[in-house]
């Protein structure tokens, strides 16, 4: 006997029409992919050498050589900031990925199995989204340590609930649906049945999300950073710049004001490409 | 609402509990010997040894977890490694800072926000929303810390209308000056996200059916908007808004060390910096208790604003 | 029919349209009614047909963005309704004319006592303290028959049930003893026993007050019940305008005919039930000749080119949007 085969949701085409004509959807579309083109030919781009210490030239303002500047050693702004946004890129999306795999499948196994098993997982969760993202990824960071795997798996942590909450709702409806009633009848076990035919239906919801919360998981890693629990010197991320301009606040505004426009248009992007993607699937929040 | 309240309120034990245990683990997933960790390479096994009976890191664990959590219930939070205090005395003494600094956060979001929102949402597609949506979405793309030190810059150091560093004058005039800058960097935040989830629930509600009703009993726009729409509006703004106060917390702290001001941010770092481990798990537990209070205490008003639960 | 100058309403040539896309289309087109004092004129048409629009252009409720009235006026007390400000609307609603909806579990807010939303209606347009309101509120609460009307003026709605709530909402738009009632589907969402008991009051109070009724519906069997006289809408026109036992008697344009055959009766076994064929044509895919042609038994060539006009059949009060029916009739 075939196996059943698998409903894809039906809305791919009338979703893509939906943001597709969202104007900021564009906007924020290019926005990032210039930034990822940056951050993936970084080495092709950057003037200069990120770490390379120049003592004579430390603290120039912008000039024609150093176009943003110079740091406290001498090192080019430009080319650090091109360079971090390697780290910063690199860690949303690696933390977001972690945390999605998790968080679905936690969100998927609590929606399927319901009962006390789900109740008791949906407390946990709720506990978990009270939480200041920010103090919780502070509280497991500085527990770990300062690096860039104890980074990654900080912030996943703190953007596992979110996933779990958006994988379990499409879950509960969908398990009712006929065809998982199908498969259950054709003897189809509990793995294969949400593995095979409720994620694939429910996974656009997810992805969806996870664009506004990589935004959310970039500006906790830039404040980490800046706090000093990020990804430890001489390695250029921009919440560390930050915070080294900070320190140097009153020897050159351009130390500090780059690095925070850099995060500012990265999460900005990231913000209204999540935005549209999220609007198109509910209309009712354009005001129609 | 007596039966609601009670039910909220026992649902706030076991999350303290959950909260507490999972403080207890993570304090102790620092790796590596903690007490080596604290007093560093340098110090000798007679000290190390010390250290950890005074912590009593080396009784079993859940020993350990059982005398945590009493000492947490009986208001002993342990005392700051760095400083000697008892943490509550750290925290107290940094306290009202922060409250304050929070207070003025929550009421610049709110009363700006509020109007925008609303303006948004009633003159839907016009340059009203389309602006107010953008500063909003812009808002609150900012880090905390980011738009702290852009507005430090402007307005600290180039333009010298607010002290650069904290002063310590004790005059009325002398603390606002140190309160505006911070107090405007977390307000605006807050205000952006004010204005999103008020534009949100406005629309929801200027769709609904009684809204026409009471069109068509002849209510005019005014008493119409704020009478009526409001009035249901307000009610999962209310809610989403007490769900911002973690983030709030988050964002004072990033504040409190941008413009240099005391409160439970700075104490953090420090005892990051200083390594002073119990002091951060006071604060933690701190930290927790607060979202839980809060969380409480918004479900609360949520009950009391919305006659559907008030009389079930 | 009535004079003109005795109508309590007048609606001449009343042409409502929606904007879809980039264009304005009419969802009521060239509408003529008059409801006379103390009389029940009952809509009657499928859902599309332009019903509730009609009720809405009158009060000008519809949506600000996006509906307007684009022709015709609304003749009420010496005035144009349709060219007043919004302002002066205001005043009219609640007040002369009052509205009353379908859906009353979500038509009264949730977060106001049902006595002070009455009592609003009355603090609005009358003088006189918020006592003295909510004193008549608890009149009329007891007029629509609420039992313990004292203690259940300050419950919210949701303590009610879907027909106290349509009578609530009864009482609101009474509280100002308007001259006209307009009812969209009041009924509709309410039980068949709850039905018959809040049509019952609302004819009582009609004629206690002396009010004229503008009864939207598509269901016959309460058309029957209470309607003095029924216009049948089809496609935002009227097709048949007729007394409610000519109606029922000589139904005319195939449309009410095909209607009555679909409605299930008692008398008939539910073989004979014969739903009609086809579908309404969309705002934007007008047919230039007759709107229900395409779906007509009867339809001829000229049916599909000429649209046709509301013309007398036997008698002068019963009139008809078809040609080829009225020459029918008239010979038969």
């Amino acid at each position: 006997m075939a196996a059943t085969a698998t409903l894809v949701s039906p809305r791919p085409g009338t979703l893509w029409t939906a943001f597709a004509s969202n104007r900021l959807f564009w906007v924020g579309l290019v926005l990032l992919a210039a930034i990822i083109i940056v951050a993936v030919f970084a080495p092709l781009i950057a003037p200069h050498d990120p770490l390379e210490q120049n003592i004579v030239v430390r603290l120039e303002p912008p000039s024609a050589e150093f176009l943003l500047g110079t740091d406290g050693y001498g090192r080019d702004v430009l080319s650090r900031l091109i360079f971090g946004a390697r780290i910063s890129l690199l860690v949303g999306f690696l933390a977001i990925l972690v945390a999605m795999i998790i968080g679905a499948t936690i969100g998927i196994v609590a929606g399927y199995v319901g009962g006390r098993f789900d109740q008791l997982v949906m407390g946990l969760l709720d506990v978990m989204l009270s939480f200041p993202t920010l103090l919780l990824g502070l509280m497991i960071a500085a527990m770990l340590g300062a690096s860039l795997q104890n980074l990654i798996i900080a912030i996943a942590i703190t953007e596992i609930a979110p996933f779990a909450r958006v994988a379990r709702a499409p879950t509960i409806s969908l398990k009712q649906r006929d065809f998982v009633e199908a498969g259950r009848a054709l003897g189809f076990g509990p793995v294969r049945i949400m593995g095979v035919h409720i994620l694939p239906n429910m996974i656009s919801d997810v992805i969806v999300m996870s664009s506004l919360w990589m935004a959310s998981a970039i500006r906790t890693e830039a404040s980490l950073s800046f706090i000093g629990l990020g990804v430890p010197p001489p390695t250029p991320t921009w919440g560390s710049m930050i915070r080294e301009g900070f320190e140097n606040i009153l020897d050159g505004w351009w130390l500090a004001v780059f690095p925070s426009l850099a995060i500012l248009v990265t999460v900005l992007a990231l913000n209204l490409l999540g935005d549209a993607l999220r609007d198109a699937i509910d209309p009712k929040l354009r005001g129609e | 609402m007596i039966r609601y309240a009670i039910k909220r309120l026992l649902l706030a034990i076991p999350t303290l509990f959950v909260m507490l245990t999972a403080i207890f683990v993570l304090v102790r997933l620092v790796p590596g010997d903690a007490a080596s960790v604290i007093l560093g390479d340098q110090a000798t096994e007679a000290s190390l040894r010390a250290l950890r009976t005074r912590l009593g890191l080396d009784q079993p664990l859940h020993v350990q977890y059982l005398s945590f959590i009493g000492d947490v219930l009986s208001g002993n939070l342990g005392q700051s490694l760095s400083s000697g205090r008892s943490v509550a005395q750290e925290v107290l003494l940094v306290l009202p800072y922060t409250i304050e600094l929070t207070l003025a956060a929550i009421t610049i979001g709110v009363v700006l926000g509020l109007p925008f929102g609303i303006a948004a949402a009633v003159g839907r597609n016009s340059w009203v929303d389309y602006a107010s949506r953008l500063v909003s979405l812009v808002g609150l793309s900012f880090p905390a810390f980011v738009s702290g030190i852009l507005l430090l810059i402007v307005f600290a150091i180039q333009l010298g209308w607010f002290p650069v560093l904290n002063t310590s004058g004790s005059g009325a005039l002398e603390r606002l000056r140190n309160l505006a800058l911070p107090a405007f960097n977390l307000g605006i935040i807050m205000m952006a996200y004010v204005v999103r989830v008020t534009r949100a629930s406005m629309l929801g509600v200027l769709g609904e059916d009684y809204i026409r009703t009471a069109r068509a009993k002849g209510v005019r726009p005014t008493r119409l908007i704020l009478r009526h729409a409001l009035r249901n509006g307000l009610i999962p703004i209310v809610t989403v808004v007490g769900l911002y106060f973690g983030t709030l917390i988050g964002n004072s702290v990033l504040t409190e060390i941008i413009f240099n001001r005391p409160g439970l941010g700075k104490l953090i770092l420090g005892a990051l910096n200083a390594r002073d481990y119990t002091l951060l798990q006071g604060l933690m537990i701190i930290f927790a208790i607060c979202v839980i209070v809060v969380n409480t205490l918004t479900d609360l008003a949520y009950g009391l604003v919305d006659p559907r639960v008030k009389y079930k | 029919m009535t004079s003109a100058s005795a109508a309590a309403l007048d609606i001449r040539n009343l042409r409502t349209e929606f904007k879809i896309g980039e264009g304005w289309y009419p969802a009521v087109r060239d509408l003529s009614l008059s409801l006379a004092p103390n009389e029940t004129l009952a809509i009657v048409g499928e859902s599309g047909s332009g019903k509730s629009v009609t009720a809405l252009s009158i009060l000008g409720l519809l949506p600000r963005a996006g509906a307007r009235i684009g022709a015709g006026e609304v003749l009420f007390d010496g005035r144009d309704l349709a060219k007043l400000s919004e302002r002066e609307m205001s005043m009219v609603r609640g007040n002369a004319i009052a509205m009353i909806f379908q859906e009353p579990m979500t038509s009264l807010n949730p977060t106001m006592t049902v006595g002070e939303q009455i009592a609003e209606a009355i603090v609005i347009h009358r003088d006189g303290s918020r006592k003295a309101a909510m004193a008549e509120a608890l009149r009329l609460l007891k007029e629509v028959k609420i039992p313990s009307a004292e203690s259940r003026i300050h419950d919210y709605p949701h303590q009610f049930s879907g027909g106290m709530r349509q009578r609530v909402m009864i009482a609101m738009a009474l509280a100002c003893r308007p001259k006209i009632l307009l009812a969209d589907e009041p009924t509709t969402a309410l039980d068949v026993t709850i039905q018959a008991q809040v049509l019952l009051q609302l004819n009582e109070l009609k004629q206690a007050y002396g009010m004229s009724v503008l009864f939207i519906t598509h269901n016959l069997g309460v058309v029957a019940q209470i309607a003095d006289r029924v216009a049948v809408m089809y496609a935002g026109e009227v097709v048949e305008l007729a007394d409610v036992d000519t109606l029922f008697a000589r139904p005319t344009h195939p449309y009410t005919e095909a209607l009555l055959r679909a409605m299930p009766r008692a008398d008939q076994s539910s073989d004979s039930l014969d739903p009609i064929p086809g579908s309404v044509p969309a705002l934007t895919a007008m047919p230039p000749g007759c709107a229900y042609a395409p779906r007509c038994p009867y339809r001829q060539v000229r049916c599909e080119e000429q649209r046709p006009e509301l013309a007398p059949a036997k008698d002068a009060s019963h009139l008809v949007r078809c040609p080829v029916r009225i020459a029918a009739e008239v010979s038969a």
